[in-house]
């Protein structure tokens, strides 16, 4: 099956596209995050909220008036800059083409190859950065008043230009020979879930500068613009316990390959203990979340370790402890 | 019961008994006993938990950053040669075989062991929730994390709330109590699957471990080249021996081995011209035990062939080139030995030994053994000259280039290469260097000296096999998949506890500041004060919007219960 060049082209210029469109995203979000408004961390709002009240009509049988009832955490918003509001809606907008034209970029050059487009460290990056984007905008457009979308793609696109200036290969069939349907679940769960667990991570790297800020005031205003802590805290969390079970999928389908294709469901190789650390420290955070004197600050820490595990077994392991995973094929 | 209704997270309960009275017993035994039991206690603690995972993790990265045995040997002696002063150590102190390590197997025999200590109550509390109904409301709502205050104005009487709130409920388990005065209890909880799928979680955690266990002591792996052709002698797999590199478990000694024997009758390549594989394949003809009936299989790449609990796996291919000897006493004889592969275009090292040359008798011998040393290319290309190489992995035009050793091997010093020969020998001059010659298929070189001619006059395919035996390896799976199921369970499902407390006539004192816009002296109406207190018992992520629903369940007219107690 031969290559398609000229889909390849389109699909490195879309490859572009999404990364200028994320940095223009970049830009916005970071003016709507400086103009954002500050959240104190206050603590008598949470004492207030057993006051809430309903009451009846008196006519219709006991239909209440809006509950009036607030849950831990939130806090009345002050008003917010309108103009910072207004980049945040661009930063949004633009975010979402990056994403659209990103996802496209993936596609056409899974077309042009013939072939899942995840064969090569470019592919691979790439669809990470798609699917942390991916998970950022599904958040975002739950809650809209979240300032962070600066912190969200910077990582990106420092990840984007090295996918785009140094992983960068031209399209290219992989040896048929080494395919296996197993293959192609794994590596497409492994970049979905590593996706995830690194928006995660960002969320606890949020967390901890929030919480410091909490402690001793240390990073001033900056801090003070961070969502509350309750809310970095649901969103690591949350993604985490979507993350996680995929990455285990994604571990086990591993082990269904390696089984078929090097003789042995698990083997320790650098890889494979790589992906054990790592599942290992998600496994503590979500234990930590669960014990005592852990919750917290503790358990936020974890989970940056955690990313940073996933980091460096995409790129630390692949590039240069390259095991039986190296792509260098079958001699 | 009541204490761990208090404490928002049930887990904490699982933490040693601080507050439990200490173990009072006279005497050595007494304290001894004393002293186990704080161990052991302090031991199935989450907090160890939690450390022995860390520990577990912290344990395995030398074996993802410092070469092991298991993986490459060559590496890993370099790697100890390379570092005189650290590298002796770390090797003692089982730095290079990681997981074979006993600190290694401390750390996760403990972590199991915590396991077990942690599952094993569980399961019985578990029991005994289940069997119990929700529990007993706490007297003092407003100290839990979630709760909120109500004061209804409408004609349902206390009861009435306290039915429709528990019709609102559905999905969890409730039950109502009645306290002095008329006041209705709804004590409420739901998620128990999520601690059903935790408990199958952990054990499937030490089912994955029994399984693995299980392999490294039954199982084995062996390796072997096999020189494809009709009239080749294949392999038979009755014993270690059988294999150029056998890695048994450590309960198995050879015996007992399923005996199969398989033959390569063709193996092809294909390829893009590119050079890129299309396929592999190795046609073979096999019988699985002795005396049964010969059958044929494609074994390719990814596609092992399955005997009974043996696999045989296609890992790799090249070339065995084939040599005619005619030595100066005029006997003719024919060499051939399966290449190492060192490219992707496959060209090959390696040695042919002439062991014991015709004509010569006793120390005679030790003068006049030969080697052959080279190159394979299949398709031969010059570099620099007469450098040659291959440029493409398909045999299209296959040439060796060869330098011819006489001499002592020195095979008597102890086990070398089969792709080489000792360099030590030729140092020290035992073995001496002659000529060295391009050869294609067909030509024929004369050696220095005594006119020994060698020909190059062909190859044969060779294919790298692998048997795994591995018979655990389907409860490995199995409990893999358990496990994934546990945990999604317990990670989807959210334990929540929900408690009312519906008080009727005069209004609470703690309702400071309420609004009570409704007409209160309409007719039949009543004012009805409603607590309501909510626990997460897992995690809070989120409870707190659903509890805001669950609250206004009080108000819920009854015909239209509208919530069903999920969240959104
Ligand atoms: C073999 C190592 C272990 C691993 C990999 C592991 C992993 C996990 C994971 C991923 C979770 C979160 C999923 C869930 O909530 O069900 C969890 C929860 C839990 N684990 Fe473990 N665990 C291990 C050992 C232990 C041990 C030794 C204990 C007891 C001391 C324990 C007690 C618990 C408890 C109580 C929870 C529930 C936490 C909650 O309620 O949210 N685990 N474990």
């Amino acid at each position: 099956m031969a290559i398609d060049t000229s889909l390849a082209t389109i699909s490195d210029q879309l490859f572009g596209a999404a990364a200028a469109g994320y940095t223009v995203a970049l830009i916005c979000a970071a003016v709507e995050f400086s103009s954002a408004r500050t959240r104190k961390a206050n603590v008598e709002e949470r004492e207030l909220v057993s006051a809430g009240v309903f009451t009846s009509d008196g006519t219709s049988s006991g239909r209440p008036i809006v509950p009036t009832a607030q849950s831990i955490g939130h806090v009345t918003a002050p008003e917010k800059a309108p103009w910072g509001e207004r980049f945040g809606h661009i930063a949004l907008i633009v975010t979402v083409l990056g994403f659209l034209v990103h996802v496209g970029s993936i596609v056409t050059r899974g077309m042009a190859a013939g072939r899942m487009p995840l064969g090569n460290m470019y592919e691979f990056t790439s669809l990470i950065c798609a699917t942390v984007v991916g998970a950022w905008l599904f958040v975002k457009l739950r809650q809209k008043s979240l300032p962070i979308g600066v912190f969200v793609m910077v990582p990106v696109i420092i990840l984007m230009y090295i996918a785009g200036a140094i992983l960068h290969t031209e399209a290219a069939e992989l040896q048929p020979a080494l395919n296996s349907y197993w293959k192609w679940i794994h590596v497409t769960t492994v970049s979905l879930s590593s996706g995830i667990l690194m928006f995660s991570g960002i969320a606890s790297v949020l967390y901890l500068a929030r919480n410091r800020y909490e402690r001793k005031g240390a990073t001033g205003k900056f801090g003070a613009k961070l969502p509350e802590l309750a809310t970095l805290d649901r969103i690591a969390y949350r993604t985490a316990i979507l993350g996680f079970p995929l990455f285990t999928f994604a571990v086990i389908t591993g082990a269904l390959w390696a089984e078929v294709a090097w003789g042995r469901y698990w083997g320790w190789d650098p890889k494979e203990i790589c992906a054990f650390v790592t599942w290992v420290l998600y496994a503590g955070y979500l234990h930590a979340r669960a014990t005592a004197g852990w919750r917290g600050p503790k358990a936020a820490w974890v989970s940056v370790v955690g990313l940073v595990s996933i980091v460096f077994n995409l790129f630390f392991i692949n590039i240069v402890i390259a095991g039986l995973h190296s792509y260098a094929g079958l001699n | 019961m009541s204490r761990r209704d208090d404490t928002h997270l049930r887990s904490d309960t699982l933490e040693p008994g601080t507050t439990e009275p200490s173990f009072k017993k006279a005497g050595p035994v007494g304290s001894l006993i004393a002293f186990l039991r704080n161990i052991w206690r302090q031991l199935t603690s989450m907090r160890i938990a939690l450390m022995l995972l860390f520990l577990l993790a912290l344990a395995s990265l030398p074996g993802a950053l410092l070469p092991q045995w298991n993986l490459n040997q060559a590496k890993t002696a370099q790697y100890i040669l390379d570092h005189p002063g650290l590298g002796p150590v770390l090797n003692r102190l089982g730095f290079f075989e990681v997981f074979a390590s006993p600190w290694y197997a401390a750390i996760y025999l403990l972590l199991f062991i915590s396991l077990i200590g942690c599952l094993v109550p569980r399961s019985w509390e578990f029991v005994g929730q289940i069997r119990s109904k929700p529990v007993a409301t706490p007297r003092n709502l407003a100290r839990l994390p979630h709760h909120d205050q109500l004061e209804l104005v409408d004609e349902r009487s206390p009861k009435q709330i306290a039915d429709d709130v528990q019709r609102g409920l559905r999905g969890w388990r409730s039950t109502q109590r009645e306290e002095d005065s008329g006041t209705i209890t709804v004590s409420a909880e739901k998620g128990y699957w999520r601690e059903v799928g935790n408990l199958v979680f952990h054990v499937s955690l030490l089912g994955i471990l029994g399984a693995v266990a299980v392999g490294k002591m039954v199982g084995f792996e062996g390796s072997a080249i096999v020189i494809a052709g009709q009239d080749s002698a294949g392999i038979c797999s009755g014993s270690p021996a059988a294999y150029d590199n056998f890695r048994p478990g450590l309960l198995v000694d050879g015996t007992n081995m399923a005996g199969f024997c398989l033959k390569v009758d063709q193996f092809e390549a294909n390829y893009t011209q590119a050079g890129i594989a299309t396929d592999f394949i190795a046609h073979l003809s096999y019988t699985a035990e002795p005396g049964s009936a010969t059958k044929t299989y494609d074994l390719q790449v990814n596609e092992p062939l399955r005997l009974d609990g043996e696999r045989v796996y296609l890992i790799g291919h090249g070339f065995s080139p084939i040599f005619k000897v005619t030595f100066p006493n005029g006997e003719v004889r024919t060499y051939e030995q399966p290449f190492n592969v060192t490219d992707g275009n496959l060209t090959a090292e390696g040695a042919i030994k002439v062991v014991s040359p015709p004509g010569y008798t006793g120390e005679d011998i030790y003068q006049h053994q030969l080697a052959i040393v080279g190159i394979f290319a299949p398709t031969a290309s010059m570099a620099h000259g007469d450098l040659m190489t291959s440029s493409f992995p398909a045999p299209d035009n296959p040439g060796v280039a060869i330098q011819i050793y006489r001499g002592d091997l020195g095979l008597q010093n102890g086990s070398q290469s089969v792709f080489g020969i000792d360099q030590k020998q030729v140092d020290s001059g035992k073995l001496e260097k002659l000529n060295r010659k391009n050869l294609m298929v067909g030509e024929s070189m004369v050696v220095d000296g005594d006119g020994t001619v060698v020909q190059f006059v062909g190859f044969n395919q060779t294919v790298s096999i692998q048997t795994s035996y591995d018979p655990a390896q389907g409860y490995a799976l199995f409990f893999a998949i358990t496990m994934l199921i546990g945990l999604m369970m317990s990670l989807t499902i959210k334990r929540r506890r929900v408690w009312f407390r519906v008080i009727p006539g005069s209004s609470s004192s703690t309702a400071a500041g309420s609004n009570t816009a409704g007409n209160t002296t309409a007719g039949n109406q009543s004012r009805t004060v409603v607590q309501v207190g909510g626990l997460a018992r897992t995690d809070q992520a989120g409870y707190g919007e659903e509890f805001t629903s669950l609250v206004a369940l009080a108000t819920v007219s009854p015909a239209v219960p509208k919530f069903s107690g999920r969240p959104r």
